[in-house]
């Protein structure tokens, strides 16, 4: 048990690769928490996929001991968080369980979008803030211009903002010492009854369900019997530990302390996030708030590109969802693919993890159809209902009409690709709501629907503004739009995979991008090929594949049927990535990329 | 249904001889062939003899119908040496009446002048590497040769053999339609009853190869003029009394390269030299043989084991099946479906038969099946959805 005011929680929060983890690690690899020789890059992110990518994926915390200036020696309780918008809810929760944050902004890169976006989740979590100023090292850092960018945009005093390198290990002395002096002590009453808040749960392969929380009031300990208030579940534990990254058990945990526990919990989704935590014998008074649990925003269909495959794509969906409670999934069958799982997912990057994991670490190959937002239907009975899929879109006359759900985006941009990001939201049927410059930088607000923006908004900013643009949204709510149900047609027969829901105003648009663009993915045949998009039964879009005219090997002579069988195992192997349709071959990577657009 | 797996005795029987020397490299070709200072032909010539001993003996008895010296360039191999070959082949095997004995050549002059000297060896037909005719075409193709100094070979070739071909390979770098034509209709009045034409293509590993990774090489045709072009010498040599009987190849009937239809019609042949490949059926079982490709290591292998060989395989039956299927559809013939059924052991999908016959790509003519004018064109795809690929 630790007193009080020898403690200090706090998130690490900023926009992606502004080096978040990096800090982390130099204040692990400062204070000596984790021996020298076991210390690797962003050691917090240690998912593969996080490692591959350089990006985290999951809030990680880790518990510190720091001997101070002052000659006390305090318990640091550090949150490393995603910076990417998918994830953001990991890291609003994290904020939750502490009482300050670190806003770590890069200094040759300045306020970005989600830099925005996460200093007023600080704000409402009541955090205490302090500004840090990282990659100083790099000869573009401006610390100066940054820091008056820092009160312009976001309104808080950055004078006192510290100068780091936090890949040099500049700096990280002052970091600590304005952690222990500037970050507020948490509260807690220790002979309270136990109120602990349930942060985070993940699966464990050894260990089964670990649980990570922050203990308000009271003490818990190894052995406790604790019972879960939203769940009204109980449970013994077993294992108390604190993460050093490495567990390291712990005979109590007091307020203010931070620690997971083990208690032969079977599945992630038996604990709920925010829930809170008490005694069995001796329960709290009041729960705490609770969080609203993250919601899947986008849904597509995963189908096993060699349909013998489907149970061992059911096994290995079932496996991550284990551990990742905001991934939902059904079963659903289609025309085309035949037996599948419509998922959820808290965005576009949350989609391409899971699919990664399901490739790579179950040797799956998937066929990933358009990604749909989930529209509400009112129906001419007076009942509403959700549309996941547009493929169960019900008959039109059926429906009284139909809304979509609406974003809030926030853009920051160097002034020069203002032009290009404005057209960018006014071709996606945005309405702006805000323009304000900080510098040469503008900040452009826009309710966007979030159907124009879940696929390739991101990338298309991207490459309009040379990568200098970034992006936060928020969903807002729901409105009623002109919507219909746009069918694709290859070689006269429907996909119902390749399916969506599109404004009318833009189907035509939409409808000649995507017979385009299935023009250039899918390998000419013997025959040709039409290939139709289409509203109800009208057409308003077509392009044709032209039959294969040449494809015949020159020379074939005696010791060329050897290579020329190796050729055709080739393609044999090649085609495993394809699928049929009816006579059509198309490619697993196709279904998705149809719907890329280039403008 | 009469057991039809034997069949490759109604193939013939076959020596291909592999000399993988040339005076340079072309930037197209991916042949086992080899630029060289020296080359000490008593040590080749003795390796040879002792590989048509082994082989020999293993095959004692069959009937040798056709010898084919490729390349590389057998053309820099001297007289005298052909005829030491030959003469141990025809001591090694009965000779079939009418043997076809084949050599590949370089049209130079210094070439030419060993015409003569191989037709007293015993070489009977001559298969020459023209390639285009002309100049600019020549050289980029990385030719050692003018036109002049082919047609000048060729006039020696036609009076030192009675039967000669030549091989162009088209769809060039910037080469028209008209062009190609233009090229093809002088061909064919030189031509006496027999030519290959090939259209270049682009394989990794070669010069070529190399500057098309990299964006260079342009004007190559695409699909639709090299699917013209490939129209137009079918119409072309048709005409001329030399009809397409295999993919590539051309000639008045009856003149056809026996030896080269032992591999279309999926017979036996033997394969002696660096990377020579052999199809061979010992005691009931069909072989593949297989040789290593460096010249050096073949030839130290066989002095040092007396056996030029890699390890061989048994072809088990669905896969001689597959290497039938993919070569005699290539002929204008056509492929024998109850060869194949009784090779793999079940027929052909008569589902992708009829779809293809819908669309056009084959047709049946009793047992026959045979890719149409259109067919061969995309006979790879043809290939494909009869393998089930
Ligand atoms: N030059 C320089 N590079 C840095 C510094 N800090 C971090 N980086 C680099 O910036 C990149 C991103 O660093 P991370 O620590 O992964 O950033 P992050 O904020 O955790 O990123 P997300 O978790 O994906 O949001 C990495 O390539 C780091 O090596 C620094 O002080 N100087
Ligand atoms: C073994 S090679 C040539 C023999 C001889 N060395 C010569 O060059 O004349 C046989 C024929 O294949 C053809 N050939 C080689 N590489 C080719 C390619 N990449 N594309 C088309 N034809 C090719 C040429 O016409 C060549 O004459
Ligand atoms: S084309 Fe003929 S001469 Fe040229 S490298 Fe190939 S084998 Fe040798
Ligand atoms: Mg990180």
């Amino acid at each position: 048990m630790t007193e009080l005011d020898r403690i200090r929680n706090f998130s690490i929060v900023a926009h992606i690769d502004h080096g978040k983890s990096t800090l982390a690690d130099r204040l692990i690899q400062l204070t000596g928490t984790v021996a020298e020789r076991d210390m690797k890059a962003q050691m917090l992110d240690a998912m593969d996929i996080e490692r591959e990518r350089g990006i985290t994926i999951k809030a990680n915390s880790v518990r510190i001991e720091y001997p101070a200036k002052d000659g006390n020696t305090y318990i640091l309780n550090l949150i490393d968080t995603p910076g990417h918008v998918d994830f953001a809810y990991e890291v609003s929760r994290s904020m939750r369980a502490v009482e300050g944050s670190l806003l770590v902004v890069d200094a040759s890169q300045g306020v970005e979008a989600q830099t925005l976006a996460n200093v007023y989740q600080a704000i409402d979590a009541d955090h205490e803030i302090v500004p840090v100023l990282n990659k100083i090292d790099l000869p573009a850092a401006e610390p100066d211009r940054v820091k008056e960018q820092i009160e312009d945009v976001i309104g808080i005093d950055a004078q006192d903002a510290i100068p780091i390198s936090a890949k040099s290990g500049m700096g990280i002395p002052d970091v600590l010492e304005a952690i222990v002096h500037r970050l507020p002590a948490p509260k807690g009453d220790r002979d309270a009854p136990l109120k602990a808040m349930l942060v985070d749960s993940w699966y464990d392969a050894y260990l089964g369900v670990v649980v990570l929380i922050r203990v308000m009031d009271g003490v818990i300990r190894k052995n406790d019997t604790i019972r879960m208030v939203k769940t009204k579940a109980t449970y013994k534990l077993d294992k108390l530990a604190v993460l050093k990254p490495q567990m390291v058990d712990i005979g109590e945990l007091g307020p203010g302390e931070i620690g997971v526990f083990t208690a032969s919990i079977k599945q992630v989704r038996d604990t709920r996030v925010g829930d809170t935590i008490t005694h069995e014998r001796q329960q709290c008074a009041a729960a705490l708030p609770g969080f609203k649990p993250a919601q899947p925003v986008v849904f597509c269909g995963l189908f096993p590109v060699d349909s013998a495959e489907f149970d061992a794509l059911r096994d290995a969906i079932e496996k991550l969802a284990l551990n990742d409670a905001s991934f939902s999934y059904e079963m659903e069958t289609s025309a085309a693919l035949g037996f599948g799982f419509r998922c959820g997912f808290l965005g576009l990057l949350h989609l391409e993890v899971v699919r990664d994991r399901l490739e790579r670490e179950y040797d799956i190959d998937l066929i990933t159809t358009a990604p749909s937002v989930v529209y509400h239907l009112h129906m001419r009975d007076g009942e509403t209902r959700e549309l996941h899929n547009p493929a169960d879109m019900p008959d039109l006359t059926l429906v009284d009409h139909i809304e979509e759900p609406r974003i809030k985006a926030t853009i920051m941009v160097p002034d020069e690709y203002l032009g290009e990001v404005l057209k960018l939201c006014q071709d996606r049927r945005g309405l702006q709501l805000d323009l304000t410059y900080a510098g040469s930088r503008a900040m452009v607000v826009y309710d966007l629907p979030l159907n124009e923006v879940v696929f390739d908004f991101y990338d298309r900013l991207k490459s309009v503004t040379k990568g200098y643009a970034s992006f936060d949204y928020q969903i807002t709510g729901y409105r009623e739009d002109y919507l219909v149900k746009m069918q694709v047609l290859v070689n006269d027969e429907p996909v119902d995979a390749l399916s969506l829901m599109v404004h009318r105003d833009r189907a035509e648009m939409r409808g000649r991008a995507m017979c385009e663009k299935l023009k250039e993915l899918i390998p000419r045949h013997m025959f040709k090929i039409p290939i139709q998009a289409a509203i109800g039964g009208r057409v308003i879009a077509r392009e044709t594949i032209a039959a294969l005219r040449k494809d015949v090997t020159a020379k074939c002579y005696g010791g060329d049927v050897t290579r020329k069988k190796k050729l055709l195992e080739k393609q044999k192997a090649g085609k495993k990535k394809m699928r049929q349709f009816g006579k059509v071959e198309i490619p697993q990577q196709a279904f998705i990329n149809a719907l890329k657009m280039d403008g | 249904m009469e057991d039809r797996r034997h069949d490759w005795r109604n193939g013939g029987f076959g020596l291909y001889i592999h000399w993988p020397f040339c005076a340079a490299k072309c930037p197209y070709c991916d042949f086992n062939s080899h630029v060289v200072s020296q080359i000490d032909e008593s040590r080749w010539l003795r390796a040879y003899l002792s590989e048509i001993d082994r082989l020999g003996a293993e095959t004692q008895g069959r009937i040798l119908n056709t010898v084919f010296f490729g390349g590389g360039t057998p053309s820099l191999m001297s007289p005298d040496l052909v005829d030491a070959i030959l003469t141990r082949v025809r001591a090694t095997w009965p000779m079939a009446n009418d043997p076809e004995i084949t050599l590949e050549a370089n049209p130079t002059s210094v070439e030419a002048g060993r015409f003569r000297g191989y037709r007293d060896a015993g070489v009977n037909r001559l298969s020459m590497g023209a390639q285009a005719l002309n100049d600019e075409d020549l050289r980029r193709l990385g030719r050692l040769h003018s036109v002049a100094e082919a047609r000048a070979a060729f006039d020696i070739a036609r009076t030192a053999f009675s039967r000669v071909s030549f091989d162009l390979i088209y769809a060039r770098q910037h080469q028209t339609l008209d062009q190609w034509r233009r090229e093809l209709t002088e061909a064919l009045s030189m031509a006496v009853d027999h030519l290959s034409l090939y259209q270049l293509t682009i394989e990794d590993g070669t010069a070529f190869g190399a500057r098309a990774a990299t964006g260079g090489l342009l004007g190559l045709p695409q699909d639709d003029l090299s699917a013209d072009m490939y129209a137009v010498t079918q119409e072309l040599t048709e005409a001329a009394g030399m009809p397409g009987y295999e993919i590539s190849n051309h000639a008045a009937p009856g003149s056809e390269s026996r030896h080269n239809l032992v591999y279309w019609r999926y017979g036996d042949y033997a394969g002696i030299g660096p990377g020579a490949h052999g199809r061979l059926t010992l005691n009931g079982r069909r072989l593949a043989t297989d040789t290593p490709r460096a010249p050096g290591a073949w030839l130290s292998q066989v002095e040092e084991t007396g056996n030029g060989e890699a390890p061989r395989h048994e072809i088990a039956l669905e896969e001689q099946a597959d290497e039938y299927l993919m070569m005699c559809i290539r002929l204008a013939e056509g492929l024998d479906m109850d060869r194949y059924a009784s090779l793999s052991g079940k027929s052909l999908s008569s589902d992708a038969i009829t779809g293809l016959e819908q669309i056009g790509m084959v047709r049946r003519d009793g047992s026959r099946l045979i890719a149409t004018a259109e067919g061969r064109m995309v006979l790879n795809a043809v290939i494909r959805e009869l393998m089930g690929a």
